[in-house]
């Protein structure tokens, strides 16, 4: 494959479009979707407000230029952050030690079960401890290139900046990483870069680095700077004369409906993977604080740009409620096979031969074929439609042919002999070999073959372990400016649940990193510009007309559904829309199946609000009524994520058009028409946004394909 | 296969519970014994009845939401697995399982088998922390080397899930496993032992505070403990206690 200069030639223009000419896109029926589309205007011009200046020098000259609020003022202002994972705990916390008073709110019993606590491999930062050649550049670098260039520069640049801070501060705060025999900290490899710049804590750094940001916000609750709502969730958000200026929230032990008022409103409430029903995701992780922004006027970023993970463990049976993720790291040391022969696959998955009986030369390591440079080690992209590519063409290796192998038989061995050799152990026989090489294995990955074999009931030691890829993480979200304030003025979005650093893909051990630097490190200081012109506001009064409003159509729509009484339940609704989303808006997506899915979805939806059932009431702990509401907004937002998937006429990261591939398969990005930011204003439709498109600029990157073979 | 289930009913705080009978049909082994649980409340909701309210999130052993005592044990038969990891093969059919609350004074019943366990955030609050401002300007991460074997235990304390299965398993209620693991965690580490005085004796007092029972060293919290917490940290908590009794001026 030719891997382009990143400059776009003359010339090239004209081919794109007699590729697109050729493509079976010009044959097919208007699309009555996007007929209605062009019926509206396109949007406003976005702005980014990014600063001037050359890349490196951005974020400290924004900061010595904008507004500060002083010491005694900050006194008077109260600040509503809800969710209180990585992003949300770290942002509590900084502005309640800056001197701001914050209510935090998280649906949770506590704010240290928030999902980030899930996280398992690490955090990057740009420290070079390793001394090889890491800068805040690479990062930068490796960044934007893992987001196939759908990411804005400046805030990527600030992201790798920051990055050396975090490791600096949780060190402080008592975050036991990884450490060397010399005492100091320890380093490993991801995916997708050739440098050891991940700090890690085993296999559980997002619960320490989370157990950290709480027990700074602990600090504040106990002083009084922090007033925490465990058990609450945000319903709606509250704008008086154009400004974000409160929410509105539900206790969930008594089903209470609260008013609360702030001079700000930041919302971390992470991604929304559960639009599919099954993911790696928390149980409760929901989309509807941020829908709900959405709908008063906040812009949703590129809402498609979904990840899916290629190592979880595949789905079991129609029981299963979520999806676990075995982490990337064991993709250094597995291999991944599938049968040559559909028999074969067929043989294994009826339980009739043994994957370790079929002879070598009856497997096929895909990824090996396919990417020799990358082999196992591609990014989650490629290697989740590699793996969903060889199963729909039937060779899946269970039941329901949506499994593939990860293969350590090779790793033990390797192990193994390079132990004896180790030990001087002479022609060591080959179970002497393997137990050493299991031994090895079992240092390295231990726990996660444990839990491997607790959910599976299989012993990875033995047989390769199954595995297919799942919903993981959402690189889509509430667009956002430089500021991380989103179209409302005063409501800002951190984390997970704004769209801004990852574009259309996002690399290992990234997440915790963007979560901390924005709560830590970016919001603490941009929210001071807005907030300077508060300083005389006073208390925002939550008995005002808007904050009456708001709290009825809260009470309103949760009656409305307690009140439809029908025949089905919330899970059968959510597990169809799941099923929609994962089919048709899931790993690749076309044309034909995104009009087809948002047709379904709406009217899922009108059949939800006819005939769910929801039994109990409103003022008393009521979980199905917790789900419904959830339920009711993925219906919405469904609807838009494949409304963005249907315009973006390109393949980019996680996002997969069929029609935009190469001959071998592989995605075909489109810069010339597509290096822009979707940003979908809500119109009252889900499904009939209307797009605002902020162009991305590439100043200190050039833009190449990224190529794996 | 097909179980019975008695589980604890109880509306509200206010009112009394009681256990109650359901009968399951062809749960398979795969399933976890939460989505045991979802698959009935599904057919209780079907059936116009209020489905059991039970805590859980991330279903993978890490956030420390999900409790129940199964059968007399937190979390129930297998060692080191939390309630979300446990899976159906672990029974036999025809079995019957009793699923109740966390019982403890300091966690009472909010709903079912849902119980508010935020006595223990109040013992975060009152000093579960290093007093280090957010600022991003401390110190290099690696200016201070720390002993290998000290990060190690400091880690090992540090993966307390905080799910209150060593105070479910106490016959005494006491929450010491959960407050001396992050007393250790933060002691071991040079960052954490400038306040380590201050920090054990306010910490304990809420514990106190909080109606939590005393230790009286039968084990049982180290065995019940999904994480494998040890006991080790109930003496070096105690140590740090009386290390502070003994000198109150420091």
């Amino acid at each position: 494959m030719k891997v382009d200069t990143g400059k776009i030639e003359r010339g090239e223009k004209e081919k794109l479009a007699k590729l697109k000419q050729e493509s079976p896109k010009s044959k097919l029926p208007k699309d009555p979707i996007k007929e209605s589309l062009k019926s509206h205007k396109v949007g406003l011009k976005l702005d980014a407000k990014i600063p001037d200046g050359p890349i490196e020098n951005k974020w400290t000259k924004h900061k010595n230029e904008i507004k500060l609020v002083n010491p005694a003022n900050k006194r008077l202002i109260d600040i509503i952050v809800v969710g209180t994972g990585l992003a949300g705990g770290s942002a509590a916390a900084s502005l309640a030690e800056m001197g701001y008073n914050v209510k935090a709110f998280c649906f949770q019993d506590s704010p240290r079960r928030a999902h980030s606590i899930a996280a398992q491999g690490g955090i990057n930062a740009a420290k070079n401890y390793q001394n090889d050649g890491d800068s805040v550049y690479r990062l930068f670098y490796d960044t934007v290139k893992g987001g196939d260039y759908r990411s804005r520069e400046a805030n990527v640049y600030r992201l790798a900046e920051v990055s050396t801070s975090i490791i600096d501060q949780c060190v402080a705060q008592g975050v036991p990483f990884a450490r060397e025999y010399g005492g100091l900290l320890d380093n490993r490899s991801f995916g997708g870069v050739q440098v050891s710049r991940t700090f890690y804590a085993k296999g559980q750094t997002g619960q320490q680095l989370l157990l950290g940001a709480y027990s700074a916000m602990s600090r504040q609750i106990s002083k009084g700077k922090i007033t925490m709502y465990n058990r609450h969730e945000m319903m709606d958000v509250v704008i008086v004369d154009g400004k974000a200026r409160g929410i509105i929230a539900k206790n969930l032990v008594t089903g209470e409906i609260e008013r609360h008022g702030a001079h700000a409103v930041v919302i971390c409430s992470g991604g929304y993977g559960n639009v599919f029903f099954l993911s790696t995701n928390a149980m409760g992780s929901n989309s509807s604080a941020a829908w709900k922004i959405h709908k008063k006027g906040a812009f949703f970023g590129n809402p498609s740009f979904t990840q899916i993970h290629p190592t979880c463990i595949p789905v079991s049976g129609d029981h299963q409620s979520k999806l676990t993720l075995m982490s990337e790291s064991l993709r250094n040391d597995g291999r991944i096979w599938v049968p040559k022969k559909k028999e074969d696959a067929r043989a294994i998955a009826t339980g009739k031969l043994k994957p370790v009986d079929l002879a070598e030369e009856d497997r096929d390591y895909y990824l090996e074929r396919r990417y020799p440079s990358f082999g196992n080690l591609v990014p989650r992209d490629v290697a989740s439609r590699a793996a969903k590519e060889r199963c729909d063409a039937g060779f899946g290796v269970n039941q329901t042919g949506e499994a593939v192998f990860l293969d350590f038989a090779a790793a033990i061995e390797r192990y193994g002999t390079t132990e004896a050799k180790v030990k001087g152990i002479e022609n060591p026989s080959k179970e002497e070999v393997i137990a050493l090489g299991k031994k090895v294995v079992e240092a390295k990955y231990g726990n996660l073959f444990e839990m491997y074999e607790k959910i599976t009931d299989d012993n990875p030691y033995e047989t390769p372990m199954k595995i297919y890829p799942a919903v993981h993480y959402t690189m889509g979200g509430i667009w956002v400016d430089y500021n991380l304030m989103t179209t409302i003025p005063g409501c800002y979005a951190c984390g997970e649940a704004n769209f801004s650093d990852h574009g259309a893909n996002r690399l290992g051990a990234s997440a915790l990193m963007q979560g901390l630097a924005d709560g830590y490190f970016v919001l603490p200081y941009t929210i001071g510009d807005y907030l300077a012109d508060d300083i005389r506001t006073g208390e925002i009064n939550t008995d005002a007309e808007e904050f009456v409003e708001a709290e009825k159509k809260v009470k309103g729509d949760l009656e409305k559904l307690l009140n439809i009484k029908g025949n089905k339940t919330v899970d059968y609704f959510h597990k169809k829309l799941g099923k929609i989303m994962w089919n048709q808006c899931g790993m690749s997506r076309n044309r034909e199946g995104l009009i087809d899915a948002m047709t379904k979805i709406k009217q899922l939806r009108e059949e939800f609000w006819k005939n769910v059932k929801i039994p109990g009431e409103l003022y008393d702990m009521n979980v199905e009524l917790e789900k419904a509401s959830r339920v009711a907004d993925f219906l919405e937002l469904g609807e838009l994520m494949c409304q963005d998937a249907l315009d973006r006429n390109e393949s980019a990261g996680g996002h997969f058009r069929e029609e935009y591939q190469t001959p071998e398969g592989e995605a075909m990005r489109d810069d010339i028409n597509y290096t822009f930011v979707s940003a979908y204003e809500y119109t009252g439709d889900p499904g009939k946004a209307l797009l605002h498109k902020e162009k991305l600029k590439f100043e200190a990157i050039e833009v190449k394909t990224r190529s794996y073979k | 296969m097909n179980l019975t289930l008695k589980i604890w009913r109880q509306k509200s705080p206010e009112v009394k519970g009681k256990m109650e009978t359901y009968p399951v049909y062809d749960v398979s082994p795969d399933m976890s014994f939460l989505e045991m649980l979802d698959v009935l409340n599904e057919d209780l909701v079907e059936r116009g009845e209020v489905p059991i309210a039970f805590d859980h999130d991330c279903r993978e052993g890490i956030c420390g939401a999900c409790s129940l005592h199964i059968n007399g044990e937190p979390h129930g038969p297998m060692q080191r697995t939390t309630t979300c990891q446990l899976h159906m093969r672990s029974f036999k059919d025809g079995d019957t399982i009793f699923v109740e609350p966390w019982r403890a004074k300091a966690f009472p019943v909010i709903k079912d088998l849902v119980v508010d366990r935020s006595a223990f955030d109040r013992i975060i609050q009152a000093g579960g922390y290093v007093s280090v401002n957010t600022s991003g300007n401390t110190l290099d991460a690696n200016a201070i080397p720390i002993p290998k074997e000290d990060a190690d235990k400091a880690f090992d304390a540090a993966t307390c899930i905080g799910c209150g299965a060593c105070v479910a398993s106490c016959k005494n209620a006491s929450a010491m496993l959960f407050v001396s693991a992050k007393v250790s965690q933060l002691t071991l580490l040079p960052q954490g032992e400038v306040e380590a005085g201050e920090r054990v004796q306010n910490m304990v007092s809420q514990m106190d505070k909080e109606g939590f029972g005393n230790c009286s060293v039968t084990g049982a919290c180290q065995v019940e403990c999904p994480k494998g917490i040890s006991l080790e940290n109930i003496a070096r908590m105690n140590r740090e206690f009386l290390k502070t009794n003994l000198s109150p001026g420091k």
